[in-house]
């Protein structure tokens, strides 16, 4: 089945295998491989992408279902400034080990930020219940976040002074 | 693990999908529509399903919508939880759905995952099946021979198993406007945040409508109504009054539950009900 769909801001077209989830197509077709896959059934959030704006699963969405729709993995979120917030903030409080959890953490956090739903740690550990991590014991990741949503926070208001500092790489609502 | 091989068709419109639903079905090809995908997908990458074909009914605008009239809201099939939610949709339960729906699974799931396609597999656990016998709603169906409704609390039958036929597209849910004096109560337990519930209460209570139920999901059936329960509930009666009746209610039911399980669901009624109570 051919589709077509915007990857990452750049349409691309493809032959495939309709059974082909997401996360097979962007990793094996188109060579991005900071999805991560573990469970293959939307319990440990490794593969958390955006789909038309929104976190998504992909390896519970078909390749086939996204034709024509827009698509952002992590590698096309490199200059969004809140994932830039939030890598520095995992590099400076260890909210990585080993790494695989790391992009589908990044995505989630970066939604939560996005929807003001990271203001307390009560409120990351929920949100980011579906993100699995089995080195660091999330004690990490939840500071790593709550730091990098406060950072988002104060840089959101010492822009609103200079609203064209802070540019959101348009990844839909 | 990967899903096995399956056909793909993506209909344009709900009439085409039901002609390609019943002629499958007519050439006795086991298709299933795809909603979401969040339960479907994951249960064919386990490979507890393998559909010969799938149907991707997810985009169908006709089924993507909610229609707001003046004493009931209509869900399409494929709304989002996510949509209920953010409340971008209209709200018939005075706030029990969103409430609902910030409650289940993860956000990256919510977004995906449809209130029709949670009603059409019917996991005992899933929240909406208890969510939509409590608040009493009607649920649309569409195959080749027409349409037709079937009440929540007679569609799902078991684990998994409703009264849809196979060639039959769950079209929508529609649902009576909870009232100004009106009151709720959800109480869920599960042991990590996200995760089915082991145990479900969901009670309403509308004295403008004569409507009070409580339902019990996370059973080992189809959510259980509550009838004695829903009854001294309805009435006033003291909360000891509807604990007792609640517990005959499970006896009734003729499932098994060990002591566990039945204190589990006790205390979920109760916290179910005096929400309601002091909504």
């Amino acid at each position: 089945m051919k589709i077509r769909l915007s990857l990452n801001g750049k349409t691309v077209q493809s032959d495939i295998d309709v059974r082909t989830s997401l996360a097979d197509f962007v990793r094996e077709k188109m060579n991005l491989t900071a999805t991560h896959l573990a469970c293959e059934h939307g319990i440990c959030g490794a593969c958390t992408v955006v789909i038309n704006g929104a976190p998504a699963r992909a390896c519970l969405n078909l390749a086939a279902s996204c034709d024509g729709q827009e698509v952002y993995t992590l590698e096309g979120l490199r200059n969004d400034p809140v994932i830039q917030v939030l890598q520095k903030s995992f590099h400076e409080n260890h909210g990585l080990q080993c790494g695989y959890c790391t992009p589908g953490m990044l995505v989630s956090a970066r939604d939560l930020i996005l929807r003001g739903r990271a203001r307390t740690d009560q409120e990351i550990r929920c949100g980011l219940s579906g993100n699995l991590c089995r080195c660091t014991g999330y004690t990490s990741i939840v500071r790593s976040v709550r730091l990098a949503a406060e950072a988002w926070e104060s840089a959101k208001r010492s822009s609103a002074a200079e609203p064209s500092s802070v540019e959101l790489v348009t990844a839909g609502a | 693990m990967k899903a096995s091989a399956f056909d793909y068709l993506r209909p344009s419109t709900l009439d085409e999908a039901v002609a390609m639903l019943s002629e499958a079905v007519a050439s006795g090809r086991d298709a299933q529509c795809l909603a979401g995908g969040q339960s479907l997908l994951a249960m064919m990458n386990l490979r507890v399903s393998s559909p010969a074909l799938l149907i991707d009914i997810g985009r169908l605008p006709e089924l993507c919508r909610v229609h707001d009239e003046a004493n009931t809201t209509r869900f399409g099939a494929c709304v989002t939880h996510s949509t209920i939610e953010d409340g971008r949709s209209p709200d018939p339960s005075r706030g029990l759905m969103p409430k609902v729906a910030e409650n289940f699974s993860y956000r990256a799931v919510r977004t995906r995952g449809t209130i029709g396609g949670s009603l059409a597999l019917s996991d005992p656990a899933g929240d909406w099946v208890a969510v939509m016998r409590a608040l009493d709603a009607q649920i649309g169906l569409i195959g080749r021979k027409g349409r037709r409704v079937v009440r929540a609390v007679e569609f799902t039958t078991g684990i998994y198993e409703t009264l849809r036929e196979p060639d039959e597209i769950l079209e929508c849910v529609t649902i009576r406007k909870l009232s100004s004096s009106s009151g709720w109560g959800v109480s869920k337990f599960a042991r990590k945040t996200g995760e089915f519930a082991e145990s479900l209460a969901v009670a309403v209570i509308d004295p403008a409508q004569n409507h009070a139920r409580i339902v019990l999901g996370g059973v080992q059936g189809a959510p259980i109504n509550l009838a004695r329960a829903s009854d001294a509930f309805k009435q006033g009666a003291e909360s000891d009054d509807v604990r007792c009746a609640a517990l005959h209610d499970l006896q009734d039911s003729r499932q098994d539950f060990d002591e566990y399980q039945r204190g589990l669901h006790i205390e979920m009624i109760s916290r179910a009900v005096a929400q309601a109570r002091a909504s």
